[in-house]
């Protein structure tokens, strides 16, 4: 009998360690497909691939500049808006809020979190693009037209219509766990501040920020690695041309529009591998992302003494 | 620090509360515009046929998305079959055997890159090892890729639940003479019975509004789900087809379909939510 339960038991404690090694083989299997799978293009174009900006399956020329540009775009726009909207959004949730409000606030912010990517894609392409076109880029234009930043037909999609919806994708998230560094602030810290006379103001500023800044860069790390990679609500609006231009209201795309788009149509070999290179390059960069959010919280956990 | 007259400390305060209240406004204000406009247009398009038919050609009147429908459930449950599974045992690892060690570091190092990989490298990922060796899009393929998505998800919600349990209840199992496994499935697991199934929820919403991962795996296909061998049809890749489409009456299918997923996705989270929020209280 013993014999037959030290089976069982063994059984079962191989079969759990197998699933977790499942997960190290995952990562380290979709490294190294993609990097077979991009083998020819890799032997054809050399580092040249990063930074040519000529993307044409008809001459079979392919470099990700415009694609990496545009990713590095329009996550960018979504960061600048997605951050202090987070940011000051949990300040409401924790200091500001009654507790029953911060708790029907907080869920409705969560739930942004939930709609699938592609819901994004449609209400940006069927809702959000017409009123950028008819009402937002044209006043941009009015004030700032003269920045090249803003030049250009008020076309409604395009990177800055992109960067928008990344930046209500990503909301929640920040918000979130700024929310829960906030938390995290003892009272006794911020009352010694109120103690002092300091307005709610400025213990958020000088006290609650600067307790949690490790925490909130940790979170801005987060939002980033999401906006990143986010496929179909930007492919619904970027534009999808390979074309890099200073102007937020032009068309472009991004990796992961590319992918989207192009995979399925790409019959020759090359073709197809260079996609599949564009993939190895968005997932060595959120790798990258993930790498130093990793570093950067271990630091902040150490400092802030949190034993997980 | 500056010296600053109290009058002007206060209006500062005060404008940056009102801020503070409006940036929480807008965030709602776009949830609830968002979810108005998929309501608003997708309503039209629920009709029985929708739930029971064949899609039409453009600019044919009737039709529906049955078969679109049956495929999304059938990859989805399919994925769940693999992913919660194996997700459950990895999750089991890391709380109960592996704990501090190097090993069990690595994988949980392994779980945070997985989860945070995007889901088209997944499709990409499973076209190199699945598609193209097979020589074809496969609905096997699409629920494969939806299951590596799920798998890390299930895995640390397993870990945290199971953390919660604790280590008394286990020695209590194992003193009364119950096998290790018998300890962990009919003592620890009854215990985090609620955090393990809603935590495989979650995970099933999380991945059954994925297009991504679908588009070069499953694809999609204008027939009934026949065999899960050749491309199959699914409601996400449908909606970016649809909407994608010049014609009118497919893009007014894509926005019932968008409700349609909205509202099972949208339902299971709140019902997630109740439960947890439920049991925190008590």
């Amino acid at each position: 009998m013993g014999s037959y339960r030290g089976v069982q038991d063994r059984t079962f404690a191989g079969l759990a360690t197998l699933s977790a090694g499942t997960v190290i083989l995952l990562v380290v299997g979709i490294f190294v497909a993609l990097l077979a799978g991009s083998g020819p293009s890799i032997r054809e174009f050399g580092a040249r691939f990063l930074f040519a900006q000529e993307w044409n399956p008809v001459s079979q020329q392919f470099g990700a500049l415009s694609s990496i540009y545009g990713t590095l775009l329009s996550t960018g726009i979504a960061m600048v808006i997605a951050v202090p909207l987070s940011l000051i959004i949990a300040l409401f949730l924790v200091e500001l809020a009654h507790p029953a409000v911060s708790r029907v606030v907080g869920g409705a912010i969560e739930l942004l979190a939930a709609i699938p990517s592609i819901i994004y894609g449609m209400w940006g392409l069927f809702v959000l693009a017409p009123v950028m076109a008819r009402y937002v880029q044209p006043f941009i234009g009015k004030w700032a037209g003269d920045l090249p930043l803003f030049t250009g037909p008020p076309i409604g999609i395009g990177m800055l219509t992109a960067g928008i919806i990344l930046a209500l994708m990503i909301l929640p998230f920040i918000t979130s766990v700024t929310r829960d560094v906030f938390n995290m602030v003892p009272d006794v810290v911020k009352e010694s501040a109120y103690g002092l006379g300091a307005t709610t103001w400025e213990v958020t500023r000088q006290v609650t920020v600067r307790h949690g800044i490790m925490g909130i860069v940790g979170a801005c790390f987060l939002g980033l690695g999401r906006a990143i990679g986010e496929t179909m609500a930007v492919t619904f609006v970027i534009g999808n041309t390979h074309r890099i231009s200073p102007s937020l209201f032009a068309a472009g795309n991004s990796i992961a529009s590319t992918l989207a788009n192009e995979f399925t149509e790409a019959a020759e070999n090359l073709y197809l591998s260079s996609l599949i290179e564009l993939g190895l390059v968005l997932f060595l960069i959120t790798f990258l992302i993930q790498l130093a959010a990793r570093i950067w919280l271990q630091r902040t956990r150490r400092k802030l003494g949190v034993t997980r | 620090m500056k010296e600053r007259s109290i009058g002007f400390r206060r209006n500062i305060d005060l404008v940056v509360k009102a801020l503070s209240g409006l940036a929480a406004l807008t965030g709602i204000a776009f949830l609830v515009w968002i979810l108005i406009v998929i309501v608003v247009k997708g309503l039209g398009a629920i009709r029985p046929e929708f739930f029971t038919q064949l899609p039409a050609p453009p600019m044919m009147p009737g039709g529906g998305l049955g078969n679109a429908i049956l495929g999304t459930g059938i990859i989805t449950t399919l994925a769940t079959l693999i992913g919660v599974p194996i997700g459950l045992m990895a999750g089991i690892f890391l709380s109960e055997f592996g704990r501090d060690s190097f090993l069990a570091e690595l994988v949980r190092y392994a779980t945070n890159i997985l989860m945070g990989t995007p889901s088209i490298i997944i499709g990409v990922f499973v076209y190199v090892i699945m598609v193209a060796p097979m020589g074809g899009f496969s609905g096997y393929s699409g629920s494969v890729a939806l299951a590596i998505i799920m798998l890390p998800v299930v895995a640390r919600t397993t870990e945290d639940m199971l953390n919660l349990v604790p280590d008394a209840v286990r020695e209590s199992a194992l003193a009364l003479g119950a096998p290790r496994w018998k300890a962990t499935v009919g003592v620890v697991f009854r215990a985090a019975r609620t955090g393990l199934v809603t935590g495989s929820l979650l995970a099933v919403a999380r991945v059954s509004g994925e297009t991504a991962p679908l588009l070069f795996t499953a694809l999609n296909s204008p027939f009934w789900p026949r065999s899960l061998s050749e491309p199959t049809a699914n409601l996400p890749v449908t909606i970016f087809n649809y909407a994608m489409s010049p014609y009118v009456d497919w893009q007014a299918m894509a926005w019932g379909s968008s409700l349609l997923i909205t509202t099972v996705i949208l339902g299971i989270t709140v019902l997630v939510r109740t439960i947890l929020g439920r049991r925190k209280t008590t």
